[in-house]
């Protein structure tokens, strides 16, 4: 649906992005993820033919970009970062300027109008100005506006920004509500919203795509020893005593304090559960077991190791 | 050409939203129907002093004496108000990223240009036509040649789509708006007094500064002549402006 062949966007000196490239399939939705400043609104821009690459080229539903950029902006919705938004207007008036740029019909403009604000929930603020609205209801105004004429793709810049967290998961359902029959482009800096949400995700991070993966894979590839978390007590005995009998378990890698109250965590074999033989030696020890549990690798980890690998290796 | 439409009406809206136009109409009324009333009080002594005298009365002309120079004073509050309007045609769309929805929407660059060059001339227009009724007084009180009226109009309107042209060029340079007003103000006025150096340069440069000069061009229309080198001139002037204000826009983009 969505191709992007090694585009390259330079700012006069500076590169924003080098040589980025990914598809994206009909129907997906995809994470873009990285931290600030890595590229990732650039290349949104670059794909809704807001401004033209530097160097290689975006096909969207195998139209070219540059080619034929009106046609392309029919099938896409999009949702800028900053939620631009005509503040002067009511939203009623807004959402007919969009469905008139759109090309919606005029007869069923008004049909149109309803519907996309019955989807957002902005039914009761529809006559009110967008400048007095809250936040939480110009950021749906904006997914409003990119939902107009139903586009097949739609790409959301940071959608849930300085929302408040029931904001942010009202937010979060919609866009799940809406992938099951539209492709999405999502970026984000924030990783559970994109493992929550997404089927794929483009980590980027100084202008490069550094990996592309579902969430499970990503997780399955860097997980390299299973991880166990757990919390002991003992009166008399010093906590080395108990570290060193753990260690002696078969399958044991390694075994690190994680803070003094007893928290330790444990790095196993990847193939092996060995949290039964974890907590007899505990027990049998004399010491109590307060807490056992499997250490769930986030996305967040394997963020921080793919961007910090990168920093090392440049 | 996509585009045209659905921007045309937004500026409007904007416009008639924004309580800036209401104060420029109002200052723009209220300084024209000055001029107005000065010029007919001046008339008014003139045609006193031609009872008396009949050799004056002859000379005693309305379209001479009140339309001409109020159309010469319209043009020059135009001058002042023009920048206004122009101002945050593009500045603000650029400030507020409003610029970045218009530019993915299905509209051709054109149509967005096109469509906001005519709302702002339309809503100039209107603010011209609003001096119309002193005239129509007038009108009743001494008898006025309406083809002169109707020249004189018609002039103000190709001048202010010359300066509403150049004053979207200047809001298309930046995003901040009172720059482009000033950028704006400083063009047009230069264009305005380049023609009064023609009293110092030989006679092909005068021949030159003379054509570019953009009120002297005006002079015929606020006598009542329609001379087809005065609507190239100001048509050639808008399509030029404009033309370079689109070319800015697409390399705006491409420098990002």
């Amino acid at each position: 649906m969505i191709e992007v062949e090694s585009i390259t966007k330079r700012y006069g000196s500076l590169v924003a992005i080098k040589d980025v490239s990914f598809t994206v399939e009909k129907g997906e939705i995809v994470g873009f993820l990285g931290p600030n400043g890595a590229g990732k609104t650039t290349t949104l821009k670059i794909i809704t033919c807001y401004m033209p690459p530097s160097e290689g080229r975006v096909k969207v539903d195998g139209i070219d970009c540059f080619e034929d950029s009106l046609a392309v902006r029919k099938r896409l919705g999009y949702l800028p970062e900053s939620v631009p938004l005509y503040r002067e207007m009511t939203v009623r008036r807004f959402l007919r300027f969009v469905a008139e740029s759109k090309g919606v019909e005029p007869k069923k403009r008004q049909k149109e109008i309803e519907r996309v604000a019955d989807t957002c929930g902005l039914s009761k603020v529809t006559n009110r100005i967008i400048g007095h609205l809250s936040k939480g209801y110009r950021q749906r105004v904006g997914i409003a506006q990119a939902l107009i004429n139903d586009p097949p793709i739609l790409i959301f810049d940071e959608p849930t920004i300085g929302l408040d967290p029931s904001q942010i998961i009202e937010i979060r359902q919609l866009i799940k509500d809406l992938g099951e029959e539209k492709t999405i482009i999502l970026s984000s800096h924030i990783l559970p919203e994109v493992s929550q949400v997404c089927q794929k995700v483009i980590i980027i991070n100084k202008g490069k795509v550094i990996a592309t993966e579902t969430p499970a894979n990503l997780t399955s590839q860097l997980q390299k020893s299973t991880k166990i978390v757990l919390q002991v007590k003992s009166d008399s005995q010093p906590i080395d005593s108990i570290i060193e009998r753990l260690n002696n378990i078969p399958g044991v890698l390694k075994v690190n304090r994680e803070d003094h109250n007893g928290t330790l965590i444990v790095e196993t074999d990847q193939t092996k559960d060995l949290r039964p033989q974890i907590s007899r030696t505990v027990i049998e020890n004399n010491w109590d077991l307060l807490e056992i549990k499997l250490h769930d690798f986030s996305l967040e980890d394997i963020f921080l190791e793919l961007v910090t690998k990168e920093e090392e290796a440049s | 050409m996509a585009g045209f439409k659905p921007v045309y009406r937004k500026e409007l809206y904007s416009f008639f939203a924004s309580p800036t136009f209401y104060v420029v109409a109002l200052i723009f009324l209220i300084i024209a129907g000055y001029f107005f009333f000065s010029a007919v009080s001046y008339y008014n002594i003139l045609s006193f002093q031609g009872m008396q005298n009949p050799m004056w009365r002859e000379q005693l002309n309305p379209t001479e004496m009140v339309l001409r120079p109020f159309f010469m004073d319209i043009s020059v509050i135009m001058l002042l108000v023009c920048p206004l309007l122009t101002m945050r045609v593009l500045a603000e769309e650029r400030k507020t990223n409003t610029s970045e929805l218009l530019f993915t929407y299905p509209l051709s660059d054109t149509g967005v240009l096109l469509g906001k060059f005519l709302a702002t001339l339309s809503v100039l227009f209107i603010i011209i036509l609003g001096t119309l009724p002193s005239l129509i007084y007038f009108g009743t009180l001494t008898p006025l040649r309406w083809q002169i009226v109707g020249a004189g109009y018609l002039g103000l309107f190709l001048l202010a789509a010359a300066f509403i042209s150049l004053g979207i060029l200047a809001s298309s340079l930046t995003e901040n708006q009172i720059i482009a007003a000033v950028i704006a103000f400083g063009a047009l006025l230069l264009f305005w007094v380049i023609g009064w150096s023609k009293a110092f340069t030989g006679p092909q440069m005068a021949r030159f500064i003379n054509y570019i000069s953009i009120i002297n061009h005006f002079e015929n229309f606020a006598k009542g002549v329609i001379d087809i080198r005065d609507v190239v001139y100001y048509v050639v002037f808008s399509t030029f402006f404009l033309f370079l204000t689109l070319r800015f826009l697409e390399s705006q983009r491409w420098r990002g």
